[in-house]
């Protein structure tokens, strides 16, 4: 070969920088109710078109449309419109009590609030979610009192986790919400085993696992499928592609696959894309997913086409990697008055009382703050005690450690 | 009562695991419907079905994965890893998650996992079917360590480990798994049935996790030890004729101190051998808790004896593994310090 050309390696690259104007064009959407809805036991190689597009429910002028619409009450949407605007106030002010110095770290969800609290309503009592740090909404939508998150955050003398654990990483058996890991992805494949456990007990409750984009680079996730597949576990798999990986986009984990979704159909998998910030359609196609792994037809993976408008933590700035105002350009909108302009073109709500819900969801969110600030917080008031420190580690404590416990002078 | 290999011995704990609690459920890669590689799990997929014992896609960090999903669930898994060498895929998932869940969920959430790997060399394996990783594993809070060194043990804590609330690495020696060991290669290997401790109890019985045995009593020189080595260096007090009296640990992880200062106060003198390499090896964590607590009993400086630090060598493997020969030069220059 006398043409042989040096090699050279591929990086992908974002459309744009800071700097630069936000640019979109490469996210395909179609319209609202284009995407059929297949039955439940479809045979998975029909549906794999449902892996590229982007299933939607509400329309541009707030309609819900075509065959995913129309499963839930004016109730229901009530009750979903106020959990997401309970966990954009938590948010708000957990931010500032982080900014504060009541904490040391705080992860928000502007933006993907759709994403949990719509499938924490297609889940029943004794169903197990495997979440990652921002599916606080599965834990709002569930019930769960926001004072014990609070006083997680704060690692304060009331912290179910006893301080134990960084702020937001919540653990909730009695909420179907497991212990959640900073190593990420790990949880993904332990999901899949959840499940299989449930089908060899031949119980009815299913598993719900849950990756962002960029951990899906994490072998865990691969396992997790390969598992899924295999034994056909009765568990839905949860992609958040909620477009960056802290500074890292999407491209880079997803390569040069289509969509993250597409990355199931090698195995077999129904896989399915839907708005991320369309509460109706992340529900129904949640609900429909659910249904599968409940009537032991097996795992589905689901990719959110969402995106993150804050910051990863309270710890990153994103000004320093994409432009300031590209949130602002996300096609897909916004979740929260998306689902307000349904309602309101429903005639089931008005500017008014949305405005109204919003000083209420907040006072109740303040008072839940000064609930969880009387137990203390991260360096003020009440602390787990150093005793606890040495607890838990396993069942019985061991000699070794109860002879570091007398040495900590505890 | 029955004489059994070590092989045995396991497949009898499995199967008495299973029997007594319908939550024990096997798998691994191969130890379905083969039985595994080593046998170990031989029989019980048809006595159990296959969604108590089954093949797993050959994916260590899927099986360590799920078996913690399924313990979070309720069932109490024992997974196997073909040779402890493979384990290191699913490091993470046990360093990370089986070892941490409790703690960090305050109880909420539980991991009584075993991982059973066979591990370390004589069977000529080559540097990827020969590791002794124990070290990796006693640095991590949360995790028990078990090493068993004959049939008897091997079924007694095999079972303890089924039974125990928290997440057990459980390593089989896999050169004891037919025949105790003594280093002698050239000679041909006894097996268990012509050795006292192949004598097994048929029913349930446990070993408690955290206790050491006395495997030799003896007055001038204490040998802290286990898995194979016991054997070696049962071989090394023989053969140098040394009052040598002889630990085996069999629980790395918690450890057994009273015994280990108990014996060392009395003789005055200590060496460690095990078969895993020497740099941060799990003997310098018994020679520093022998220092600490037995300093002012000592005669001698404590010896160790392990594997070098190579990756385990195919061809050279009888210069590797630590065989009677080094362990008595060992005990000859603890005696003579």
């Amino acid at each position: 070969m006398d043409d042989v050309v040096p090699l050279s390696l591929h990086v992908p690259e974002p459309e744009v920088r800071p700097g630069g104007t936000p640019d979109f064009s490469m996210v395909a959407i179609p319209k609202a109710g284009s995407v059929p809805r297949p039955p439940v036991d479809v045979d998975p190689r029909e549906i794999r078109d449902l892996a590229f597009s982007i299933i939607r429910v509400l329309n541009r002028e707030g309609e819900a449309v075509g065959p995913w619409a129309g499963l839930l009450t004016d109730d229901d949407l009530l009750e979903g419109l106020r959990h997401m605007m309970t966990l954009r106030a938590f948010d708000a002010r957990m931010l500032m009590a982080q900014r504060q110095g009541k904490t040391s770290f705080y992860m928000q969800h502007m933006g993907e609030e759709a994403v949990s609290c719509a499938f924490r309503k297609a889940l029943e009592p004794g169903d197990m979610n495997f979440p990652t740090y921002r599916q606080a909404g599965l834990l709002i939508a569930g019930g769960y009192p926001m004072v014990d998150m609070m006083n997680q955050i704060f690692s304060n003398e009331a912290d179910p986790l006893k301080g134990r654990q960084l702020p937001i990483m919540y653990s909730s058996k009695e909420h179907g919400f497991f212990s959640i890991s900073g190593n990420l992805g790990t949880q993904f494949v332990q999901a899949v085993g959840w499940a299989m456990a449930s089908a060899i007990s031949n119980d009815t409750r299913i598993a719900a696992g849950w990756i962002g984009d960029g951990s899906t680079a994490e072998s865990d996730f691969h396992a997790a499928l390969v598992f899924a597949s295999t034994y056909r576990a009765p568990v839905v798999l949860n992609i958040v592609n909620n477009q960056w990986a802290i500074s890292t986009f999407q491209g880079i984990a997803r390569g040069g696959s289509g969509t993250f979704a597409a990355r199931g159909l090698g195995f077999g998998i129904p896989s399915l894309r839907v708005d991320g910030n369309d509460y109706l359609a992340v529900y129904a196609v949640a609900r429909w997913a659910v249904e599968r792994a409940r009537r032991n037809l097996g795992p589905t993976l689901i990719e959110y086409v969402t995106y993150r408008v804050g910051a990863h933590s309270t710890s990153d700035d994103p000004s320093a990697y994409r432009p300031k105002d590209e949130s602002e350009a996300w096609p897909l909108g916004d979740p929260v008055i998306r689902l307000k302009n349904h309602l309101i073109r429903r005639g089931a709500w008005t500017e008014e009382r949305h405005r109204q819900a919003e000083a209420e969801v907040m006072d109740t969110v303040i008072a839940a703050q000064k609930e969880a600030e009387k137990h203390g917080t991260l360096h003020s008031g009440g602390k787990p005690s150093v005793r606890d420190m040495f607890e838990g580690v396993y069942a019985e404590m061991p000699p070794h450690l109860r002879r570091q416990r007398h040495q900590a002078g505890v | 009562m029955a004489r059994m290999t070590m092989i045995e011995a396991i497949r009898s704990a499995l199967d008495i695991s299973m029997g007594r609690d319908p939550k024990v459920v096997v798998f691994g890669e191969d130890v379905g419907y083969f039985g595994g590689v080593f046998r170990c799990t031989a029989g019980l997929q048809q006595k159990y079905g296959v969604t108590r014992c089954f093949d797993t896609p050959i994916s260590e960090l899927g099986i360590v994965g799920t078996a913690i999903g399924m313990a979070a669930y309720g069932l109490r898994p024992c997974v196997e890893i073909q040779f402890a060498d493979y384990v290191y895929p699913a490091y993470d998932q046990i360093v990370s998650e089986a070892a941490r869940i409790r703690y960090r969920s305050n109880g909420q959430f539980t991991c009584p996992i075993v991982v059973r790997m066979p591990t370390g060399g004589g069977i000529f394996g080559g540097q990827t079917h020969s590791q002794s990783p124990e070290a990796l594993f006693t640095h991590v809070c949360g995790l028990k360590v078990v090493v068993p060194s004959n049939p008897r043990d091997a079924k007694g804590l095999l079972i303890a480990s089924i039974e125990d609330p928290d997440p057990v690495i459980f390593l089989e020696p896999k050169r004891l798994y037919n025949g105790p060991f003594d280093g002698h290669h050239e000679q041909p290997v006894t097996p268990w049935s012509k050795h006292p401790l192949g004598d097994v109890d048929d029913g349930h019985f446990t070993v408690p996790l955290g206790k050491a045995e006395i495997r030799r009593q003896g007055s001038a020189v204490t040998v802290l030890t286990y898995g194979t080595m016991v054997h070696v260096a049962e071989a090394a007090a023989r053969e140098t004729g040394i009052d040598a009296e002889i630990i085996d640990l069999r629980t790395l992880l918690p450890l057994d101190l009273d015994c280990i200062v108990e014996s060392v106060s009395k003789t005055g003198r200590c060496v460690v051998v095990h078969e895993a390499t020497l740099t941060s090896g799990f003997g310098a964590e018994l020679a520093a808790l022998v220092q600490e607590h037995c300093f002012y009993h000592l005669e001698a400086p404590i010896a160790r004896v392990t594997g070098w630090d190579t990756p385990y060598p195919h061809a050279q493997e009888w210069d590797y593994f630590p065989g009677p020969a080094r362990v008595g030069e060992a005990l000859v220059r603890t005696m003579e310090a």
